[in-house]
């Protein structure tokens, strides 16, 4: 395992295929330990994510990908017993001690495995997040839900019903209206759990297309059970197994060259 | 296959088919000879003076105008009280404590108020609240009605919160939502149905007790909006005049039955019809 044999965290060797010189790290994880009560879901993971690239989490069920994402933004924290130590940095700044966690949230913003629409209507869906942070005119409210159902490709489809539930779009359109959702409040950093789980396929390559179009303004963390996902749309994937970070590199050398003899297993379907 | 094992789970079924369906039908039929005989008995009562006229003496006109506001005004009052303590507590118990040895104490004894008889509560109040201002009084009956509707209101919101998904609070709190903001602007809007319904069932559940008002309210033959006296009111008003000798009292006693069966039926129905419309939500 990585953490046994190198305590430095796991950076990316090699610049990466996408156009231009690779960007900053956004987040430095470093010897992170979650518990769930006494049990201990991840065990010292070191990784360092870049901004505006699509870094993806794969492994086995239980393996602790969505535990590690969950923690990049503290959902956790709604649950008693559950808790994490270590440090995740956040433009250096760690979070797992910073005092006003809407701060962290706003910065950084989240997409379920299941669609989410808040019971209210498809507008006040988006403008819920932005009136939580900003007190904007009617038109400049306007023009932000515009903006954000345009990033989120779903303008063209609810303009002309604004005013419904967002209950009544479908599972992929309600995906992509929490993703609109999620930006609205302009974060940097975009985590999805398992964004397109539970979709069919065309409202997943729309979600899969959409995860591209906003890797070049978002540093997007996205956790998925789908490994030809995982190659699609990630620059870079991290392989986890039972609690710790075994492989980390671009994806294309994880799913074609994995150092690991368990990536290995994993991404070529031998277990998992 | 084995011919004699499928033929008796046909015969098994069958038997099985016609005793719930005849069992189905005697209940029906209860509910249904209840309802014609108030029908029939009460309808006649119906008529303007009931509503415009107070209970008369034996022997003359007269009508439930006065059981008729003091039940409308001691319900609204109990309900008034009971809703914001219940919608609390069982928000308190759904959003809060779930699984804490509080929460698990809270419900056991919210349950057990649920299901305690209404007797119980009318003589607990007696003896508080009756016993404390020397008499009855609308104000106690207020209160009895209030306790027994609190543990309903309690359950149902609840039960109703937590059929709101953990998923939407999540997604609530991942935006930055304050907690109780996240409560009343998503769990409560997306529950609002549910528990619209519990209070509506709360009204139809305490509009017809007899028994803690028979203790602290009590009764009274004239028009009074005094609740610091005692308060007439349709359940005892039709309790008194049903077991009386006076055929015109019996018969008013008919038409405040009447009166009381039709408007609970009319809120189970909206209540019925509210749980409906959320589940098409």
């Amino acid at each position: 395992m990585i953490n046994d044999t190198s305590p430095a965290v796991a950076k990316i060797p090699v610049s990466n295929q996408k156009d231009g010189p690779l960007p900053p790290e956004k987040i430095v994880i470093r010897n992170l330990n979650f518990y769930y009560g006494s049990f201990q879901a991840l065990k010292g993971i070191n990784i360092s994510i870049h901004n505006r690239r699509v870094t993806a989490f794969i492994g086995p069920s239980g393996c602790g990908k969505s535990t590690l994402l969950r923690s990049m933004n503290r959902i956790f924290e709604m649950y008693p017993g559950q808790r994490a130590n270590g440090e995740i940095l956040v433009d250096g700044k760690n979070i797992l001690n910073q005092r006003d966690i809407t701060e962290l949230r706003a910065k950084v913003g989240m997409v379920f495995q299941k669609p989410t629409p808040f019971p209210m209507s498809i507008y006040e869906n988006v403008a819920f997040g932005i009136r939580l942070y900003e007190k904007l005119s009617r038109s400049d409210l306007d023009a932000r839900v515009h903006w954000a159902l345009s990033q989120a490709a779903l303008w063209d489809e609810v303009k002309g019903k604004l005013n419904q539930p967002g209950t009544s779009l479908s599972g992929g359109q309600q995906q992509r209206l929490c993703v609109a959702r999620a930006i609205a409040v302009k974060p940097d950093i975009l985590l999805m759990d398992e964004p397109a789980s539970a979709l069919d396929p065309i409202s997943t390559a729309k979600i899969e297309e959409l995860i591209d179009e906003l890797s070049q303004d978002y540093c997007i963390v996205i956790v998925t059970h789908n490994m030809q996902q995982a190659a699609r749309v990630a620059d870079f994937t991290a392989f986890m197994f039972m609690g710790d970070l075994v492989e980390y590199g671009t994806s294309e050398q994880i799913f074609t060259n994995p150092v690991h003899e368990r990536t290995n297993d994993y991404v070529t379907g031998r277990f998992g | 296959m084995n011919r004699s094992i499928v033929n008796r789970r046909h015969r098994i079924d069958l038997f099985v088919t016609i005793l719930s369906t005849v069992m189905t039908g005697a209940v029906l039929f209860t509910l249904g000879a209840i309802l014609v005989t108030l029908v029939w008995n009460g309808l006649p009562a119906i008529k303007p003076s009931l509503f415009l006229e107070s209970t008369p003496p034996p022997g003359s006109k007269g009508g439930l105008a006065n059981a008729i506001f003091g039940s409308l005004v001691m319900t609204l009052l109990g309900i008034l009280i009971a809703t914001p303590i219940g919608i609390f507590a069982g928000t308190f118990l759904a959003e809060y404590a779930r699984d804490s040895w509080l929460a698990k104490t809270v419900r056991f004894i919210n349950d057990i108020l649920l299901s305690a008889p209404s007797i119980i509560i009318g003589l607990f109040v007696y003896s508080i609240v009756v016993v404390g201002m020397g008499h009855f009084s609308g104000w106690a009956g207020v209160v009895a009605l209030a306790i027994i509707a609190i543990p309903i209101i309690v359950r149902t919101t609840e039960d109703m919160l937590l059929l709101v998904p953990d998923a939407l609070r999540e997604a609530g709190a991942a935006l930055g939502t304050p907690r109780w903001m996240v409560i009343t602007r998503i769990s409560y809007r997306a529950a609002f149905q549910g528990l619209l319904t519990g209070v509506l069932l709360a009204v139809a559940r305490v509009s017809g007790e007899t028994a803690p008002l028979l203790f602290t309210a009590l009764n009274n033959q004239f028009w009074n909006a005094n609740l610091n006296a005692p308060m007439a009111n349709l359940p005892v008003v039709i309790f008194q005049f049903a077991m009386s000798p006076y055929e015109d009292w019996r018969q008013l006693a008919w038409g405040g039955a009447l009166l009381i069966t039709m408007t609970v039926l009319a809120l189970n129905i909206a209540a019925r019809y509210s749980v409906n419309q959320r589940a098409r939500s």
